[in-house]
């Protein structure tokens, strides 16, 4: 018992520095309401298919921004796409980075766009691990007999 | 000859030229002789030559002329006067020879030239003919199809199906490099790429509609050359070593299929274009055919505005297949019927709308019939029920035509009332044990008409698929016999009972059933006391049937989920053709992303799709604008609520219930 309620605390913890330091926003909360016990896997499921979604857009990118003539409408319209996922899912650092990489974009900056699309590498690698190790915390609360407390 | 003491050369100076002179002769004369040898065995070789006595005449020439050089070997040295005679022969003869051919050879040598040039003429006829017949070939297959692409063109009704034809079929013909339409927006001033032949998704360029090459091509019905640099004609990025090809555009008029109803599209009376541009291949030298632009103008021209006969006619075939595609829905419910596999589409509606809605259905036949028609319906009738309304339609509906088609005269009563445990009881049903309870009543419809009547003993019979009643003129049925037999599996569905009643022939008869249908539930806000009781979000829209429509897959995914969240079925598309091929009556909701650039073409081609409002499922757009563009766009495509995103699972709850409410509110005025 001592245990499960150490591990809630950690999680909850966790969980609000998340928030606080701006890697989640409401949106990540609304999504965790939707899961329940008929969709117990539900906010793993659509992060990792976001992640996997943007590190196809973010291939994408990278090989569009190399070329010679860059092609700003394509880069654009890929943006826009990550920019949609992540406000989705509550990605709230990679939804900021994106509203900066769309002006760059308009401004046909190449030297901008590939700064941003670093700035997303890094903060998609950063989410990753975040969310990577709230799910263990959840794994592990759930193996110790628990349930996910919900969030306020 | 006495020799003197001077040193003598070995080869004295004459003698040398002598020497040589004499070698050269020699060979002078080797030569004459074998030239006539080949010309004689390359001849013989030849299959033609017209000349031969020339050949001996020349033969003769050069054989003389080596025999004179022949001879003169021997005159070298002292010779005998024999010698000198021969050779003196010998010259006139030559010298006679040669100036016969000389004089010979001013008749020939023109002739031989004028053979070369009869052989150039011949070569170039021969080369333009080849030509032509290239060219009556390649008309000849075009001919052959335009005629194919008309037939495949005709074979469907479907417009995207017959333009991207047309393009792919044009483009495999001419062998064009680029094929593309620009169809004019729902604004009508601008003009959007929506097919291509080469790319697979054109990003929606659009052009203004008042460009002067535009109005140009609009004009005139012919196929016109357009600079490659137009902006309609800019389809491909130019890099600089390409020379581009012609381009040639030419208008292709646009049906009306929505013309059919009265719509609250306003360009209705203008007649609108497409523009279809086609390039032929960069890099060669290739140029429009004239044959090629009548091609051109007449397939453009297969979408002809359809003169008044024709409409008719079109709205006829229309309604008649509706009718088919009806019946054979019907045959299809049946089926689902008989396996089971058939479920109610629940959902609250207004009941004392649906009576009416039959009469006024039903009106017309009456009064051509001169049948007085009466509804009553009990005043204790509870206004909204829960249950499958289209199916509760079908079912009253079908008895009340019945009641119709069999009667000659005489009144048509429907009577509808709460059936209390009395009336619930029929000693005809055996099995069927009304349980009352307090969420359900029990509706009672009872049909009289004083028409034909039907044996008693032949009432069984009525409910029997694809049986007519033998007794009745059989030259007033129409039907396929399987209107009751549906009709009672809906009423047993709706755990009713369905039975007729007839003293006889010629006495009329009354059809009654009952069903039982569930109360809505009355909650604190009257405002809307037709929703079952809000559960706090858990399940406020059970088995809601809802379709969403979004490109991004973390998007799609999130909406689905708050969606089943809230109890709904959901089915998820990612494409606007998609959304259109899955959409059905059965989606009461769709909810659209209208971020997508298709967007608001899927909203729109769901209006056009559902024409009947009360068919039409509800259009949600899920925006991240609220800028007024965006709302003005929603209010004119006919979107009936708008979400901002991200959006929460009691924002999607309000929104729905809003909606529903609204549409429930529409239909009882």
């Amino acid at each position: 018992m001592d245990v499960l309620s150490q591990l809630q605390r950690q999680l909850a913890d966790f969980l609000a520095s998340l928030y606080r330091e701006g890697f989640v926003d409401d949106q990540f909360t609304q999504l965790q309401k939707l899961q329940d016990e008929s969709s117990p896997d539900f906010v793993m499921e659509v992060v990792s298919l976001f992640f996997e979604d943007c590190e196809k857009l973010v291939n994408n990118m990278a090989k569009v921004l190399e070329q010679q003539v860059v092609d700003f409408k394509q880069v654009d319209s890929h943006v826009h796409q990550l920019k949609g996922s992540s406000s989705s899912i509550g990605a709230a650092r990679i939804r900021n980075v994106c509203i900066a990489f769309k002006t760059f974009c308009e401004g046909q900056n190449r030297e901008g766009c590939l700064r941003c699309l670093q700035q997303v590498n890094h903060e998609h690698a950063q989410l990753k691990a975040n969310l990577q190790s709230l799910f263990t915390l959840e794994r592990q609360i759930v193996a110790a007999g628990g349930s996910v407390p919900a969030m306020q | 000859m006495e020799s003197c003491n001077c040193i003598e050369p070995q080869w004295p100076a004459e003698e040398l030229l002598m020497k040589y002179q004499y070698i050269s002769d020699f060979f002078i004369a080797l030569a004459y002789f074998s030239i006539p040898l080949e010309l004689i065995y390359f001849v013989k070789k030849s299959a033609v030559f017209p000349y031969r006595w020339v050949l001996v005449q020349f033969g003769a020439f050069i054989v003389l002329c080596g025999a004179t050089h022949l001879i003169s070997l021997w005159t070298f040295s002292m010779h005998s006067r024999t010698v000198a005679v021969v050779m003196t022969t010998a010259k006139v003869l030559t010298a006679a020879v040669s100036c016969a051919t000389a004089l010979m050879l001013v008749h020939i040598i023109p002739d031989l030239l004028s053979v070369k040039t009869r052989e150039l003429f011949l070569k170039n006829k021969a080369a333009e003919l080849d030509r032509e017949m290239g060219l009556i070939r390649t008309q000849e297959e075009t001919g052959r199809h335009v005629r194919m692409l008309t037939h495949e063109i005709r074979s469907t009704l479907d417009r995207h199906t017959i333009l991207k034809t047309t393009l792919v079929e044009l483009g495999r013909t001419l062998a064009l490099e680029e094929c593309a339409l620009w169809m004019p927006t729902r604004t009508g001033l601008e003009l959007q790429l929506s097919y291509t032949l080469r790319q697979q998704n054109p990003v929606g360029y659009t052009v203004p509609i008042q460009l002067p090459v535009i109005n140009q091509v609009f004009s005139s019905n012919h196929a016109l050359k357009i600079s490659p640099n137009s902006p309609v004609a800019r389809l491909r990025p130019l890099s600089g070593k390409y020379m581009p090809g012609e381009v040639v555009a030419v208008r292709v008029p646009l049906l009306h299929l929505s013309n059919f109803q009265i719509n609250d599209w306003p360009e209705l009376s203008t007649r609108r274009y497409a523009l279809m541009v086609l390039m032929l291949p960069s890099d060669s030298a290739r140029q429009w055919h004239v044959h090629e632009l009548e091609l051109v103008e007449v397939v453009a021209d297969q979408e002809t505005e359809l003169t008044p006969e024709q409409r008719l006619m079109v709205e006829t075939i229309l309604k008649s297949s509706n009718l088919l595609a009806t019946l054979i829905n019907d045959v299809l419910d049946l089926s689902k019927l008989e396996d089971g596999s058939l479920r109610l589409d629940l959902g609250s509606f207004n009941l004392h709308t649906v009576f009416r809605e039959v009469l006024n259905l039903i009106k017309p036949i009456t009064s051509v019939k001169k049948l007085p028609i009466t509804l009553n319906l009990a005043p204790d009738l509870p206004v909204y029920a829960i249950g499958d309304e289209k199916r509760l339609m079908q079912t009253i509906l079908n008895v009340v035509g019945n009641a119709v088609k069999f009667s000659k005269e005489g009144s048509i009563s429907i009577t509808a009332f709460v059936a209390k445990s009395e009336s619930l009881r029929d000693s005809r049903a055996p099995d069927f044990f009304p349980v009352l309870s307090d969420n359900h009543f029990y509706l009672r419809v009872q049909v009289k008409d004083a028409g034909q009547g039907i044996n008693p003993q032949d009432i069984p019979k009525l409910f029997t698929k694809f049986v007519h009643n033998q007794t009745l003129a059989t030259r007033n049925s129409s039907g396929s016999g399987l209107g009751l037999a549906i009709c009672k599996r809906f009423v047993n569905l709706m755990e009713g009972h369905f039975w007729i009643e007839s003293e006889g022939l010629g006495k009329g008869c009354m059809a009654i059933f009952i069903v039982k249908l569930g109360i809505p539930e009355k909650t604190s806000e009257s405002k809307n006391p037709f929703l079952p009781k809000a559960n706090h979000g858990q399940t406020a829209f059970p088995g809601l049937k809802v379709l969403v429509l979004d490109e991004n897959g973390v998007s799609r995914m999130a909406t689905k989920g708050l969606l089943v969240q809230l109890g709904c079925d959901v089915t998820t598309v990612s494409s606007r053709d998609e959304c259109l091929h899955v959409v059905s009556q059965d989606h009461k909701v769709v909810c659209i992303d209208v971020c997508m650039p298709d967007g608001f073409e899927a909203a729109a081609r769901l209006h056009e799709k559902f024409t009947k409002n009360h068919e039409r499922p509800l259009i949600v757009a899920l925006t991240g604008n609220t800028d007024k563009v965006t709302k003005e766009n929603c209010m004119r495509i006919g979107i009936d609520g708008v979400i901002l995103k991200p959006f929460s699972v009691d924002k999607m709850r309000s929104v729905l219930s809003d909606l529903l409410e609204h549409r429930v509110l529409f239909e009882a005025m």
